[in-house]
């Protein structure tokens, strides 16, 4: 067809055709030149390094650079167009922090040794707006390349930073200075974010085959549970110092096992009650994803009512209960950081004690741990719904 | 329908009530905790702390509707679709972020008070409106936008008057999640420095009087059921009555 209308077409047909397929190139571009004019103006505007006289004080920026940023985001704009976009997305990844390394070594050439290089807002946005273009960059890319992409860029930046290249900057710094508590911290923060998710699933899921068993009562509970999922954090933990407090009173032999009015067992608590709702409202879900038809044929079959349960509704339903169970595992990794603030520990506390003393590095330090946690859950929990969404 | 709205705006009648009442609730605090000195919070008032708790919401909560609703109508229009898979990423990773940390990275940025809290709760804020705003949009049915089309409706006026109606029930739940999430947060705000009802609970926590905590925790409990009871009656009654 297109050969038909180029040969009688000399007319209007053809610069139209021609006009449509440019709009198609440049709406395919958009995001690309979206992200890079983001970039271009965090490079331009925003400071790359803080200079800071040690970890407490807060620095000024340091500038210089903005020529050598402004050409990096012209590049990735011309290249983001071809192919080579996502090449040039895994590069740009990985070139800012490796600028960042090697200016953080210029600066503190002859700098008292209490001097911390800071990470600034242009940074992390530039990285951000890599990240992004990387992930559009590999859309249309197979899943496998996918990986491998992302895998280069993560890899590639943790073998640089066991190898030193990182030293300089401030927020490896304090790693560094903090490690044994950042590793308590961080198995801490785990433990508690695993409990919970161990005794939600021992809890919730029973109850949500109860709820789905019986109709009306089930409703009462998700509203119970939706209304306890209303009130914040803060006020929830705070409020359950008192009852705990009092139960370790009366009960010694609770108290000796580390039970109190402030500590993990009210933070786990507290996290229960949040988790409960996605569990249960999850599990009704999966219940009803199995048609009834297939319920009835497996009754018909002579099967009892256990072995309906687990031979026909948890390997049917178990793909939407995994998805349940993501949502309640990026959620309690998001509130046990809360529970700091009761003295459950936690990557909460670096956050909390970093915000009291103004180290802003240890407030990073806590906060980055705590996103990273969310999301190699919430990848985890993806893997395993592809996983069993194959074998299905 | 009388009786769920009562339902709705009970936790309000409750928060009024406690507003009133806890000033005056010195001496019962007193019986209940007879080994503190001051019983009561007293630093700010009651009534200050949740009306600005409620302003720091509200104005967030603003902020990440026009945000959210501009960024969502842009990705779903014609010119912008190829911008909705990054924009549908953003809200989906942005959305494993904890509030916390958000609250955290923003003090640096713009040091302790309710300016970081600010910047924290609408971006934040912005996620949930963002994501219903697209799924709203995108299930609106092809045969309405044809029958615009067809009555010779133009862009903006098959936007304002077909997609956006059809769509507002599933905005509206977008702006209730993100307002409730606001209201956690801003709790938590008082840690680094915003005057909310979260005060009293931090200062309650680091002081070990929990006759404060009991109060704050009370208020803002208070606070978030209301807030949650009056955008949920505006949500099932813009699902209803469609603009």
């Amino acid at each position: 067809m297109g050969d038909a209308s180029r040969e009688n077409g000399t007319g209007p047909v053809a610069p139209r055709e021609r006009r449509r397929a440019q709009s198609a190139l440049l709406q395919q571009r958009l995001p690309v030149v979206v992200l890079c004019v983001i970039g271009l103006v965090a490079g331009l505007a925003l400071p790359f390094l803080n200079i800071a006289p040690n970890r407490l004080l807060s620095g000024h920026a340091s500038g210089g650079q903005q020529g050598v940023f402004a050409l990096l985001w012209l590049v990735a704009a011309a290249a983001g167009g071809w192919r080579g976009g996502a090449v040039a997305a895994v590069l740009l990844a990985l070139v800012l922090p490796l600028i960042a390394a090697v200016d953080a070594t210029l600066l503190l050439h002859h700098k008292p040794p209490t001097t911390r290089i800071q990470l600034g807002a242009g940074f992390w946005v530039m990285w951000l707006a890599a990240a992004l273009l990387l992930l559009d960059r590999l859309r249309h890319v197979r899943a496998g390349w996918r990986a491998v992409a992302w895998a280069v860029v993560v890899v590639s930046l943790v073998v640089g930073g066991w190898q030193g290249v990182f030293d300089d900057l401030a927020l490896v710094r304090e790693w560094q200075a903090q490690r044994g508590a950042f590793t308590d911290a961080l198995a801490s923060h785990v433990t508690l974010s695993l409990i919970t998710l161990g005794v939600a699933l021992t809890i919730g899921a029973p109850l949500g085959y109860l709820a789905w068993r019986a109709r009306r009562a089930g409703g009462t509970l998700l509203s119970v549970l939706a209304f306890l999922q209303t009130i914040p954090s803060l006020a929830l933990f705070a409020l359950l110092i008192g009852p705990f407090a009092w139960l370790a009173r009366e009960w010694p032999a609770l108290a000796a096992l580390g039970f109190g009015g402030t500590g993990a067992a009210p933070a786990v608590f507290a996290l229960v009650l949040y988790a409960l709702l996605p569990v249960v409202r999850y599990t009704v879900t999966g219940l009803d994803a199995v048609p009834a038809d297939t319920r009835e044929a497996a009754r018909g079959l002579g099967m009892t009512r256990g072995q309906l349960l687990l031979r026909v509704q948890l390997p049917l339903g178990w793909p939407v209960l995994l998805a349940g169970l993501r949502i309640v595992a990026v959620q309690t990794i998001g509130l046990a950081a809360v529970a700091a603030l009761i003295g459950a520990g936690g990557l909460g506390r670096f956050v909390f004690l970093g915000i009291g003393q103004g180290a802003t590095d240890m407030v990073l330090l806590g906060t980055l741990a705590i996103i990273g946690l969310a999301l190699a859950a919430d990848l985890l929990f993806q893997a395993m719904m592809a996983a069993t969404g194959r074998r299905a | 329908m009388g009786c769920r709205r009562l339902r709705a705006l009970a936790p309000l009648l409750i928060l009024i009530a406690l507003l009133v009442a806890l000033p005056h609730a010195g001496g019962l605090f007193h019986a209940w905790f007879p080994e503190l000195s001051h019983p009561l919070y007293w630093r700010t008032s009651f009534v200050e702390l949740t009306l600005a708790h409620a302003a720091l919401v509200g104005i967030a909560t603003l902020i990440a509707v026009i945000v959210g609703l501009a960024l969502g109508i842009l990705a779903t229009r014609e010119a912008g679709r190829s911008l909705l898979p990054t924009v549908r990423a953003v809200a989906v990773i942005g959305q494993t972020f904890p509030p916390v940390a958000v609250l955290a990275i923003a003090v640096p940025l713009l040091g302790f008070g309710a300016a970081p809290t600010l910047l924290a709760l609408s971006l934040y804020g912005v996620l949930p409106v963002l994501g219903q705003t697209v799924a709203g949009l995108d299930q609106v049915p092809a045969s309405a936008l044809h029958a615009a089309d067809g009555m010779g409706y133009g862009r903006w006026r098959r936007l304002w008057e077909v997609e956006l109606p059809l769509a507002a029930g599933p905005i509206m739940a977008g702006v209730r999640l993100s307002a409730i999430v606001s209201v956690g947060t801003a709790t938590i705000g008082s840690a680094v420095g915003a005057a909310t009802l979260g005060a009293p609970i931090v200062e309650g926590l680091v002081g070990n009087n929990t006759a404060y905590v009991v109060q704050g925790a009370l208020l803002v409990g208070a606070l978030a059921l209301s807030v949650d009871g009056l955008l949920g009656l505006a949500e099932k009654r813009i699902r209803r009555h469609p603009l």
